[in-house]
Parts: C-alpha cells; sequence; structure tokens
C-alpha cells in the first residue's frame, strides 16, 4: 500500500463566525479576514508536521491547490511542492492536483514541475485536475473551454515531458512558437500522474482509458463500488485490466491517544459549516458550461434555488458511515480495515488534521499514525492484495503499457 | 410604472432559418416597410415580443436569435464577440440588398455596435439600448457569473410586474434551460474581458450612422455613464433616457421604445 499524509493545510485562525454571517467562505469571501501573522505561524507549523509525516513513515506527502478560501492555504500547489523537494529526502510528493485549465502557461507549469522532480531526485506525482468550478472564477479562466483546456494542457505537458525540444505548439488554446524549456523531468519517460476527483464521470473514465489511477475524495464509501464499475469498464474496452493499484482514497482521519480526544478533534472536520471545501453558492461552483451536459437543469435548479443545497451529514453520521474515521490507533484500524476492505484502493491519502487542531495534537496525530496505523494498514493491504503501482511497477500510462500487454487481453 | 406593456403581442410570426459560416440562424419576423432588426440580450430572446409587435405595425421587423442562443445552433469556433457580429454582418447581407436598422439591447447591443464598426454602409440606423461594449469609468457591468440566472434577469427590470409580465412567476425548466445555455454562450465570447472591448472605442468614431442611445435611467446592469459615453464616442449620436425604467427598455417599456425608434428611422 502506498500511505500518504494530507492537510487541505487550513487558515484555521480566521474568524468563522464571519463565515456564517456571509454564509459562504468562498471567492467572495473577504480576505481582509486573513491575519498575515497567524499565517505565518500556520505555515511553520505544516513545516515541521510535514517533516515529522515523513520521520515516521509516511510513503508520500499529498499537496492540493485552492484559491479565495480559508480552508485551504495553498494558492499554487508547485509553491509547496518545490518547499517539500528541498525539506524532505524519501516522500513521493503528490500533487492532487494541479488545476491545468486554470493554468494560461501550461509550459512554464511544465517548467516548474520539471524542477521539483530534479530537486527531489524524482519523488514527484503530478497529479491533474479540471479544478473546482469556483477556482475558474477566482483565476479568471474560462469554465466554458475547462475540459478542452484540460486535455490541451494535458498533452501538451506530456509531450514537453517526453519529446525532445524545440518543437511548436500550435493548439486552440495554447500556442508557442518554441517549447524548449531548459529544465527536465528525472523520472523517465515521466513522472507517474494520478488523477484525483469526487465522482465526474467523464473524469473517471477519462483517467482509466489512459490508465492514470483514480483518487477518489471523500467519496461516500457505498458509492465507491459504482465508481469503480464505471472506470474498471473503459479500462478494460481499452485493454487492461484494472486493479488496487488504478484506484486510490482519500479520506478523513483524526487519531489520537484516546477516543475522547480523537473525536474533539475530528469535529474540526465540519470545520468549514460542515462541507469539506466549504461553502460556496451553487453558481459559483458550477459556472457557465463548466457541468456535464446532462446535469445541467439539476445544477440550474440548485443556482436559482429550486432545490435545498445539499448540506454534509452530522458528524455523527459521517463517523457511522466512515465517511470520517476517529479514535484511538486500534480503533481506526478497525475502521480503516473495513474502509479497505469496501473500497480496496492501495493507494490511501490519510486526511489527518484541519480546522483549528492545534499544533501539538496535529503531531502527535501524525506520530500515532505513523507509529502505529501505518504498520497495520501494511498488513491488512497485503492480506487484501492491494499493492500500489510502484510495489508492481506498474507502466505509468497507457501510452507506455507494453502492446503485449494490451494484445493479450484483446 | 406597474402595468405591464407585454399583453398586447400578436402571435403570429414567420420563423426562418438560414445557414451563415456553418451556423443555423432563427429568426422570427413580420410586418412591412423599412427593414429593422432587433438583437436580444444576452438572457436571450423569449419569443416575438411586444416590441416587435409595436415595430411590426410600420416596419419589416426580425428577431434573429443570437448564434449559439434560442433556437440558433452554436458556432463552436466562435471565441470573440465579434466572431458573433460578422455572423450576424453575414446574415444581414445574405437577405438584404439595402440597408437596414439595427437596435441591439444589452450584450445584443455591443454586437450591434461591433456590426456597426465593420459594416456602416450596411446599416441605415442605429440603435443602441442599455448596451454593453464600453469598460464604465467609475462603475462595473453587473457580472452574471456571480449570481444566479433569475438574479441577474430580474436585475434587468425596474419593476418586478414587468418581469412577470414577460416571463412569469415560476421558473420553469425549460426557461432554467435556455437561461443556462445562454450564460453558457456568453462566457464563450465574452468571459474576459466581460462585457466590453477596449478595441471598440477609437473604432465607434468612423461609424457614421445616425444613432440613438436608449437608456433606462435606473440601469443595474450597464451603468448610464455608458450611454455618455458612447454618445460622446460615435460621431452621429443622441441620447434618450426612459424614465422609472430598468436595463431591459425592450422587454419593460416596449411601446415607448418602439415608439422612439420608429421616430428614428423615419416610420412613424
Amino acid at each position: 500500500m502506498f500511505l500518504s499524509y494530507f492537510t487541505e493545510q487550513p487558515m484555521g485562525a480566521y474568524p468563522d463566525d464571519e463565515g456564517l454571517k456571509a454564509g459562504y467562505t468562498s471567492v467572495l469571501f473577504s480576505n481582509k479576514f486573513f491575519d498575515p501573522v497567524e499565517g505565518s505561524r500556520l505555515y511553520q507549523e505544516r513545516l515541521a508536521e510535514y517533516r515529522l509525516a515523513e520521520e515516521v513513515g509516511f510513503d508520500g506527502i499529498m499537496v492540493n491547490e485552492h484559491h479565495n478560501a480559508p480552508y485551504c492555504m495553498q494558492p499554487r500547489i508547485t509553491v509547496w511542492s518545490s518547499i517539500l523537494a528541498a525539506i524532505t529526502e524519501r516522500v513521493k510528493i503528490v500533487q492532487l492536483g494541479n488545476p491545468l485549465p486554470t493554468y494560461d502557461s501550461p509550459l512554464q507549469f511544465a517548467e516548474e514541475i520539471a524542477m521539483i522532480d530534479m530537486i527531489s531526485q524524482g519523488r514527484l506525482v503530478s497529479g491533474i485536475v479540471r479544478g473546482a468550478g469556483q477556482e475558474s472564477i477566482c483565476l479568471n479562466a474560462n469554465p466554458a473551454y475547462n475540459r478542452e483546456r484540460f486535455d490541451e494542457a494535458h498533452n501538451l505537458l506530456v509531450k514537453t515531458m517526453t519529446d525532445d525540444g524545440p518543437f511548436a505548439w500550435e493548439g486552440e488554446h495554447f500556442q508557442y512558437r518554441v517549447v524548449n524549456p531548459w529544465a527536465r523531468v528525472l523520472q523517465k519517460p515521466h513522472p507517474r500522474i494520478w488523477v484525483p476527483g469526487v465522482f465526474s464521470p467523464e473524469t473517471l473514465v477519462w483517467a482509466a482509458e489512459h490508465r492514470y489511477p483514480y483518487i477518489s475524495l471523500n467519496t461516500p464509501l457505498h458509492l465507491t463500488g459504482q465508481l469503480w464499475e464505471i472506470y474498471d469498464d473503459a479500462a478494460r474496452r481499452v485493454g487492461y485490466e484494472p486493479g488496487p493499484e488504478n484506484r486510490g482514497y482519500l479520506l478523513r482521519v483524526h487519531v489520537q491517544d484516546t477516543e475522547q480526544k480523537a473525536l474533539e478533534g475530528a469535529r474540526e472536520f465540519m470545520w468549514m459549516q460542515g462541507q469539506f471545501t466549504g461553502v460556496g453558492h451553487p453558481y459559483w461552483v458550477n459556472p457557465p458550461g463548466y457541468g456535464s451536459e446532462s446535469r445541467r437543469l439539476m445544477y440550474t435548479k440548485l443556482a436559482n434555488g429550486l432545490v435545498p443545497r445539499s448540506s454534509a451529514a452530522p458528524f455523527e453520521e459521517q463517523l457511522r458511515t466512515h465517511e470520517i474515521v476517529a479514535g484511538t490507533p486500534d480503533q481506526c484500524i478497525a475502521a480503516l480495515r473495513v474502509v479497505l476492505e469496501t473500497c480496496r484502493p492501495s493507494i490511501l491519502m490519510l486526511w489527518g488534521n484541519d480546522g483549528k487542531v492545534d499544533h501539538p495534537d496535529s503531531l502527535r496525530c501524525i506520530e500515532l499514525m505513523g507509529r502505529e496505523v501505518l504498520p497495520a494498514l501494511r498488513e491488512i493491504g497485503d492480506e487484501l492484495g492491494l499493492h500500489d503501482p510502484f510495489e508492481l511497477d506498474t507502466p505509468i500510462s497507457l501510452r507506455y503499457t507494453p502492446p503485449e500487454e494490451l494484445a493479450a487481453r484483446a | 410604472m406597474t402595468a405591464p406593456e407585454a399583453t398586447t403581442a400578436a402571435r403570429h410570426a414567420e420563423e426562418t432559418v438560414t445557414s451563415v459560416a456553418g451556423v443555423e440562424l432563427r429568426c422570427l419576423q413580420r410586418g412591412e416597410g423599412p427593414s429593422v432588426v432587433v438583437l436580444h440580450h444576452s438572457f436571450g430572446n423569449p419569443g416575438w415580443l411586444p416590441l416587435h409587435d409595436h415595430l411590426a405595425a410600420a416596419c419589416a421587423v426580425e428577431a434573429p436569435d443570437l448564434p449559439g442562443f434560442g433556437g440558433s445552433s452554436r458556432p463552436e469556433w466562435a471565441r470573440d464577440v465579434r466572431d458573433l457580429a460578422m455572423i450576424l454582418g453575414g446574415w444581414l447581407r445574405r437577405r438584404h440588398d439595402d440597408r437596414v436598422a439595427l437596435v441591439g439591447c444589452g450584450f445584443g447591443g455591443w454586437i450591434a455596435a461591433e456590426l456597426a464598426t465593420m459594416w456602416p454602409e450596411g446599416l441605415s440606423h442605429l440603435v443602441l439600448v442599455g448596451s454593453a461594449g464600453l469598460l464604465p469609468g467609475d462603475g462595473r457591468i453587473l457580472d452574471q457569473v456571480l449570481i444566479s440566472h433569475s438574479e441577474y434577469v430580474q436585475a434587468a427590470f425596474r419593476h418586478r410586474s414587468a418581469y412577470e409580465a414577460v416571463y412569469g412567476s415560476e421558473l420553469t425548466d425549460e426557461l432554467l434551460i435556455q437561461w443556462d445555455i445562454h450564460r453558457e454562450m456568453t462566457a464563450r465570447v465574452a468571459w474576459k474581458p466581460y462585457m466590453y472591448n477596449r478595441r471598440l472605442v477609437p473604432l465607434l468614431g468612423e461609424v457614421q450612422v445616425p444613432t440613438l442611445v436608449v437608456w433606462g435611467d435606473d440601469d443595474q446592469v450597464v451603468p448610464l455613464e455608458c450611454a455618455h459615453r458612447f454618445v460622446s464616442l460615435l460621431p452621429d449620436a443622441a441620447l434618450r433616457t426612459v424614465v422609472d425604467c430598468g436595463h431591459a427598455v425592450d422587454l419593460e417599456r416596449p411601446i415607448e421604445l418602439a415608439r422612439l425608434v420608429r421616430a428614428h428611422i423615419g416610420a412613424s
């Protein structure tokens, strides 16, 4: 199993009563409530926590990117990736993911990840995403072309990583008279690409068709069966047999020495008014042209208040359904066994600390995860046959799948 | 103004479909006399409207659905409001040997202004109604991306009763889907910069077309200052404000607008 630590890097020091008053915590929620002195302190704490995560045995540290919101202090994923490249020595740096369509220069992004891969000595996993709808507003990238830009930026990125320059790129959305970056990825043919998502069928199929592992972001456990069915069908259509090595899962886990303390910390997962990416108006979450045609009516009704916004299930309910796992190490191991048996991922992202969980408690959570939970998960993973892409040395993509493997299935 | 003027519309317009640059353009038309073409807002054309009807009493009125809106197909390749203006220009040239009067409302006004800079010789008159296209100096053009569809359309009216006269009091599935398709098409060509074009400014001075600029005095979508700017940039333009009226003068005060248009083009 590939076990990774994650925190959304919450700006826990903002006045959350102001968020409640506004009724939203993104896009237009004023940054006058962002205190940079507190921000600086929180960044120092994250540095120490990431160092500890490596020390106690995590295989990876996952980073992500969001904008204009207190739930995430990472507005540029490559910045924290670069920092991790320098302050860690062993862990994989797992970007889940780079919101490609929101970048106006995929070429400059390719340069950045080449630098990160070299500085980290080949420890980069470069996940890619369409980006949440509201990121399109925050970075003013046209959501109507989000999927087109995603596809084109991906193709340009892979070509830049694998082909010698100089070459020209004349795409619909990106044009370069010269692609010839003097920064090239260390891992050959290129770092692994993973694709995170909540449950977009189009993205699942896209990931499967490229043979990129799909990392399910806290999708309710009972839906993961349907999710893998979509992925597996697409995988078989293009000619390979999918397995746990194609599956990742992110969930919220908080471990402490006592159940009571763990529950207290885990309640902070409900911090963003219960929503794990904060509260935004539906018309920000689904800006023009961003969503699937099949969901147009549903999203438009939602945007105009004709159907109620879904609110997060109560904390106790989320504990019961294992959307949140909390407790002592033994309690968490027992709950995570259920998760692994049900979802069967080989890549597990443990989202450890959120909201206002303080630094000492965050460190203790990471320490207990590393010393007690991770070894048990590795045993369970072996028992269930959950072997990750690194263990199996699986092809990094369909393009790099040996023809004989595809031919054998055909 | 509380009584809606939207109750007298005739329902018998002729529908045509014309293919231009691979785009199927649907148009409603009726009437005889000088040609008047009416371009709708970014939230689409709800049908044959009282404005069209009152104009059709003395004019040959055409109300096309803009490319990608309503019954017109989407030009997948269009990336700019000027692309839509060029399609409309092709459509006009295909249908008319003589000059036409062009009336543009809101987003449609922006397209009309762009078209006027490209093809002034094709236009007998221009009427810009709450027209987008210019960056306001002080205010902001209301950003539909940051609010819901219904909030945006309602903001175009001074009076709720006038809004309901056009759209009713219920949000039907069909209406919501249309609004969302129109919002998407607007984003495809006008996401950034939103609802203005700096390159339009120096070109307006070359538009030697008699122009009437009409604005609701309580326009909450495109600030009134833009009306003054159009008048100062266009060589032959006059401003008429409509009192107690919002952005969508065409929908809220159709009789008054029809009167102004007919007087402007000499079809009284």
